[in-house]
């Protein structure tokens, strides 16, 4: 095929194919300041009578509380399961990375076996667990078992990252006499830093849209962060306030959109490198 | 402490929470399965009493294996046949790439969202964007979940919609391929699509097969989708197990009977595992590996 007509032809299959995949996108946008009965019945992207009554109406919601304590929510789970997975994966993977002890094998072998396990096997257990430690509707279920090293895949990307990086800096370290600890945090951790920017912006991304966990654990409203405040409000919202739900829907997925466009260069190394779901 | 012991002390973290978190729970719900455990009562040993129900007498199971069946093999095959399609596209050596990979990619970001499973609901609704772009191109509107068909291809085009990641992997895969292999091909005759089909899918494979465990693992275990689009309707069509699972296990509180669904699904994940682990050593090409 001719170069430049195939190079035509590729663009305007890769802009339809990106017209298509975005349009939805664009059109939950648009839609969300446009009337309810503005919504059905056509496709157009632009509202004919803009209103941000969606966004007011939807805020304060059909609880007492408004989406902003649904937000706090969702950030007061976010950030200690996201610290707690940085620091316990970077100690881990240090671990694995750089000594030799017994059964080494058979623990990584455990790393590549949790990766694979499907959650839904364990789920049940889990659950009477933290029943009986009566961590029921707190946000423990939520943050410890990531602090504790629990997801796997970020085990393992750090693992793989660390083995990558030459030693000379930690030798050095070790020969001026700092310990295995002051090593990790002076020198490795610097050096890991862009593969745990890439753990810290997954983890966030992925608890931010986590629904069965929260869906699970999680019974009273004033502790609900938005992905079931958003389940809550189809449920509860009368049928035909439909720009409600769906401007509350823009404002749910902006932290993530925001977050992803400020650092996509993290994200594309992070899939690329260490192969990741989604 | 001895220096074999510091590398145990920094896994500590991970090895208390494997075995608290996982391996125990893992032993516990094998077990489970063998009880009538209903958070109420202690479990009583009932033997194979949950399996035996799950295969003889459970129609909801029987139906919601055969949709959790369908669903994967249509969805994995679809979105990796398209992400690996978009990424050879993207691997010609064309102007702005990062754009359209970042483009390709957003969708992936959100996909998982419960905003998405709202927003599809909207978008397939009677009078929805799908139904009025069909009726733009003069065809006829789909009654989307109303109908048993159309509604678990709803699930499958919201999973295809997030081919972003896996895209990105192939197109990480493809750009590491030796391009004089190419042009050595051209050379001797060979027309793109031969080039395609001999020299682009063998060097994949290994790529090929990650995403098809990962995405397949995936697949499995889908529960936002049909719980916010569908709720599992109509008539089941789209009561995927992990759907079944969470009603009898969070609603019902049915520990033992659900994890016995869970242990089935595990074991349907686990053998197509182990069966892609084991064929992938005729498929699957490692480079540098002489055989």
């Amino acid at each position: 095929m001719n170069t430049s007509l195939g190079n035509v032809l590729r663009y305007t299959l890769l802009i339809a194919v990106g017209l298509i995949m975005l349009y939805p996108l664009i059109w939950l946008i648009g839609a969300s300041f446009k009337t309810n009965s503005e919504i059905f019945g056509n496709a157009s992207i632009l509202p004919e009578n803009p209103t941000l009554d969606g966004y007011i109406k939807g805020w304060e919601t059909s609880t007492p509380y408004t989406f902003g304590r649904f937000f706090w929510n969702s950030f007061l789970i976010i950030l200690p399961k996201t610290i707690g997975t940085a620091i316990s994966c970077a100690l881990v993977a240090y671990g694995f990375a750089r000594f030799d002890f017994p059964y080494k094998k058979i623990l990584f072998g455990t790393v590549i076996a949790t990766l694979l396990l499907p959650n839904v096997v364990t789920r049940i257990p889990q659950y009477i667990l933290f029943r009986d430690l009566g961590w029921l509707d707190t946000f423990l279920p939520l943050w410890v078992p990531s602090a504790l090293a629990g997801d796997a895949f970020f085990v393992f990307m750090l693992v793989q990252f660390l083995r990558a990086i030459p030693r000379d800096m930690e030798e050095a370290a070790r020969v001026d006499g700092a310990n295995s600890l002051q090593t990790l945090i002076f020198i490795v951790v610097p050096m890991l830093a862009p593969a745990l920017i890439s753990v810290c912006l997954f983890q966030f991304m992925w608890t931010m849209n986590d629904f069965l966990g929260p869906l699970i654990y999680i019974s009273s409203v004033d502790k609900y962060p938005v992905s079931l405040a958003l389940k809550l409000s189809i449920d509860t919202t009368e049928s035909f306030e439909w720009n409600r739900i769906l401007a509350m829907s823009v404002l749910t997925i902006l932290p993530a959109l925001i977050v992803f466009f400020l650092a996509q260069k993290h994200f594309i190394e992070g899939i690329s490198t260490g192969g990741v779901k989604g | 402490m001895k220096q074999r012991h510091i590398g145990l002390a920094y896994l500590s973290p991970y090895i208390l929470g494997l075995l608290v978190f996982t391996m125990i729970p893992f032993g516990a719900s094998l077990y489970l399965s063998f009880t009538d455990y209903n958070l109420m009562q202690s479990p009583n040993w009932t033997g194979l009493a949950n399996y035996w129900e799950l295969f003889t007498t459970d129609r909801t199971f029987r139906r919601s294996l055969l949709v959790t069946l369908t669903y994967v093999f249509l969805t994995v095959p679809l979105k990796l046949a398209f992400a690996l399609f978009i990424a050879y596209i993207l691997n010609h050596k064309l102007r702005g790439i990062n754009l359209f990979r970042t483009a390709f990619y957003v969708p992936s970001i959100l996909g998982g969202s419960i905003a998405i499973a709202v927003l599809w609901r909207y978008i397939f609704a009677e009078q929805g964007i799908v139904n009025m772009a069909l009726l733009g191109l003069g065809l006829e509107p789909v009654n989307w979940f109303g109908d048993p068909t159309n509604a678990l291809i709803t699930i499958t085009l919201l999973r295809c919609w997030q081919f972003g990641s896996a895209m990105v992997i192939f197109l990480a895969a493809l750009q590491s391929i030796d391009k004089s292999l190419y042009e050595a091909a051209a050379c001797d005759g060979a027309k793109p699509w031969h080039s395609f089909v001999f020299i682009t899918i063998p060097l994949i494979t290994p790529v090929i097969f990650f995403n098809l465990i990962m995405q397949m693992v995936q697949g499995f275990q889908e529960f936002n989708g049909p719980y916010i689009i569908t709720q599992g309707g109509p008539l089941k069509s789209t009561y995927l197990l992990p759907l079944y699972i969470y009603d009898e296990a969070f609603k019902k509180f049915n520990m033992g009977y659900a994890s016995a669904i869970a242990w089935v699904l595990f074991l349907i994940i686990m053998v197509l595992t182990l069966v892609a682990f084991w064929s992938s050593k005729k498929w699957v090409y490692y480079a540098g590996d002489k055989r």
